[in-house]
Formats: C-alpha cells, sequence, structure tokens
C-alpha cells in the first residue's frame, strides 16, 4: 500500500526528514515514533499527499478520496454545527447513504445530542472525537493518523481503540504518536524517527 | 454535475459561516460607506464626474480587499485547507467556490455603496454598472487566488495587497474607462476578456497553490 525510498524534506535550509524508507503492506499498521520536531508529521502529510516530498519517492497505492486523514487540528469549521460538517465532507466525498452513516457515527463517538451545536461550543475532547467522525465518514482504505489519541478522555480513547480494534487488518493504517504502548499490540511495521 | 454539487456544497459553507460569524460584510459596508463620506467632504466643490468616477472605483478596490483578505481566514484558523485539498473534489472547486462567495459579498456591498456613490457624486449609468459586476468578476477571481497563496504565508496581510493591487490596474483601467469613456463597449469587452483570461489561468493553477 505505502512504498517510500530515500523520502527527505527540506525547509528552506532545515532539513525535517532525510532518507528515510516505509513499506507498509494493504491491511498492515504503520507505527511512526520520535521526538519533537523528528518529522512525524511531515512524514504523514507527505504520504497523505499534503505535502511533496523534497526527496526520494513515495508511492501509495489508493487515490487521495480513500485517504482519511487525522491532523492535529481537527480540520472542521467552527462555526458550522457538528453534523453541518460532516454533512459538508459527506457531500465532498460522495458519501452514499449519508444520513445514516453521520448518524452511526455520531451516535457512536457520543455526539449525537451535541450534533446541532456548533464546534465553536465543543470541547477539545469533543472536537478530536468529531474529527475521528469526519476521517471514518467515507470508509477510507488507508488512515493517517496524527496523534490520535490527543484530547481525549478515557472515555474517547476507549472508543478509539474498539474502532481500531475493529478496523485493523481490513485498513491500512500510519498512525504517530508519542504513546506508542496504547497502539503496540496493532502494529505489523515500526518506523522510529531520530 | 459533480462539480456543480461540490462549488454549490463549498460557497454555500461559505455563505453560511458569514451568516454565523458576521465578520466581513457589516466591515465592507462600514468602511465603503466612510470612504464615501471622507471623499464627499474632501473632493474640492467643482470636482468633475470624472475624478468622482476614479473614487468610485478607489472605493470598490479598497473594499473587495477587505473581503479578500478574509477569505480563507476560516480555513487557515483550523487548517480545514487540508481537508479540503484532500477531498476527492476538484481542487478548482475551492477556489471557484470562494470565488462565488467573494462575490457575493461583495455585490451586497454595492448595493449599498452605489446608491450612496449616486447620492453624494453623480448619477450612475448603465455601461458604470455594467463595469463594475465585469470588475467584480475579475476582483474576485484573481483575488481568490491571490489570497489562497498568501494565505500559506506568515506576511499574508503585507503580501495579499502586494499582489493583488498590480493585478488589479487592468480592472480600474477598464472601469474607469466603461464609466466615462466615449466607447464604454471596448471598456466592457477588455474587462470580460481579463476576466475570462484570468479565471482561466487561476483555475488551472490553484491546485499548486494549495499543496505545499
Amino acid at each position: 500500500m505505502i512504498e517510500a525510498r530515500g523520502v527527505g524534506r527540506l525547509f528552506g535550509e532545515k532539513r525535517v526528514l532525510h532518507g528515510v524508507d516505509l513499506d507498509v503492506p494493504a491491511g498492515g499498521f504503520a507505527l511512526v515514533t520520535g521526538p519533537n520536531g523528528s518529522g512525524k508529521t511531515t512524514l504523514l502529510r507527505i504520504c497523505a499527499g499534503l505535502m511533496r516530498a523534497t526527496a526520494g519517492e513515495v508511492d501509495v497505492g489508493v487515490p487521495r478520496e480513500r485517504i482519511g486523514f487525522l491532523a492535529h487540528d481537527p480540520l472542521v469549521y467552527r462555526e458550522l454545527t457538528g453534523l453541518e460538517n460532516l454533512e459538508l465532507y459527506g457531500r465532498l466525498y460522495r458519501v452514499v447513504e449519508r444520513e445514516v452513516r453521520i448518524g452511526m457515527l455520531l451516535e457512536r463517538f457520543g455526539l449525537w445530542e451535541a450534533r446541532h451545536d456548533r464546534v465553536s461550543a465543543y470541547s477539545r475532547g469533543m472536537t478530536q472525537r468529531l474529527a475521528l467522525c469526519r476521517v471514518l465518514l467515507h470508509e477510507p482504505d488507508l488512515l493517517v493518523l496524527d496523534e490520535p489519541y490527543t484530547a481525549l478522555d478515557t472515555q474517547g480513547a476507549e472508543l478509539l481503540d474498539a474502532q481500531l480494534q475493529e478496523l485493523h487488518g481490513a485498513r491500512t493504517f500510519l498512525v504517530s504518536t508519542h504513546d506508542p504502548e496504547r497502539v503496540e499490540r496493532f502494529a505489523s511495521t515500526r518506523l522510529a524517527l531520530a | 454535475m459533480r462539480y456543480a454539487a461540490d462549488v454549490g456544497a463549498l460557497a454555500r459553507k461559505d455563505l453560511l459561516l458569514e451568516l454565523r460569524a458576521r465578520d466581513t460584510l457589516p466591515s465592507m459596508l462600514l468602511f465603503v460607506v466612510s470612504v464615501f463620506v471622507v471623499f464627499h467632504f474632501s473632493l474640492p466643490a467643482g470636482s468633475s464626474d470624472v475624478a468622482a468616477s476614479g473614487l468610485l472605483w478607489v472605493a470598490i478596490v479598497f473594499t473587495a480587499l477587505l473581503a479578500l483578505g478574509r477569505a480563507f481566514v476560516p480555513e487557515r484558523e483550523q487548517r480545514v485547507l487540508d481537508a479540503l485539498v484532500l477531498a476527492p473534489c476538484d481542487r478548482s472547486a475551492i477556489w471557484l467556490a470562494k470565488s462565488i462567495a467573494t462575490f457575493a459579498f461583495l455585490a451586497a456591498a454595492e448595493v449599498v455603496a452605489v446608491p450612496v456613490f449616486a447620492l453624494f457624486f453623480k448619477p450612475v449609468s448603465g455601461p458604470m454598472l455594467a463595469g463594475i459586476v465585469l470588475a467584480d468578476v475579475g476582483i474576485c477571481t484573481v483575488g481568490t487566488f491571490v489570497g489562497a497563496t498568501a494565505v500559506a504565508t506568515r506576511a499574508r496581510e503585507l503580501l495579499l495587497p502586494l499582489l493583488f493591487l498590480p493585478l488589479a490596474i487592468p480592472l480600474v483601467i477598464g472601469g474607469v474607462g466603461a464609466s466615462v469613456g466615449g466607447d464604454p463597449a471596448r471598456y466592457l469587452g477588455f474587462l470580460a476578456l481579463y476576466d475570462l483570461l484570468f479565471a482561466l489561468l487561476c483555475w488551472a493553477a490553484f491546485e499548486y497553490v494549495v499543496v505545499e
């Protein structure tokens, strides 16, 4: 699914990534670890197609509509409601039976009652749950998750654990985290960036 | 059809955001009316209609800059542009939807501004109105493209006017020509050509602006 050879990225003169190789087969789970500034987010953004590598080659074997990307920021509009945000993405991703799928995700992530509230009124944890709904909405083949447990409370983290467990093996994952113990049991490939 | 549906969904979202936040349109209205009041008192008595027409175009361009400066703020604040760029829609749909929303804000400001101009300075002719509409199209298409370029940089507030104003000069020339020139059709044709040419360029190049 993902084949990366000698991937590097420069920001001006600053080298953030250098010579990274990564192979993740379809259905695999790649765990990317490393300290702050080691290039985890940059690598994930390159694999998601949001950034171009300045060296090396990356081949992600799926079109961009089959990628689900969870970033540091939730990538939702604060002045829209949770439901409106998912409606927008559902339309753009041409999700079939959109309303049913959105309702199911909102229920699963405990946001059904708050669906008509603006995201600006959500807590950080609720916003992260909404971001997870956004990522899962179009049932992507490749899930690129950058620090997915950020801001989640115990219940939210358990929901995400259950989701990862359910999709493990059926989807391909590229996950960066500062807390590798949490997802270690899923990992089939490990990449430690220095 | 899908392209139109994507543009519709994105433009509707921009209009809804403005309806909720009310950041852009009230500022534009206040600004453009204030500018006309200042011009009204600063323009010497007996000044020509030609000078007054020039002031209208100065006011329109700078009012548009307010809208263009705000156009990508919701996307920048939450980095939502990343999610839009990843969506399977044609990336130019993001630019077109944003241009349509900006056009709507500018047109709404002009619905107030043009009668105020007529009240303070001179009546507005048909060719002048046509010139305003055509110039608005160019302002919004080019300005939205430039706004997307500027939003990725740290000096975005500085970069937007620096990039946009030189590109707006032909629009001002065409607009003033259509307002006071002896052959408005020629200037309106020039504006339409500018709109077509730059809309095509922006449509084709937008993808390269939004991917780092």
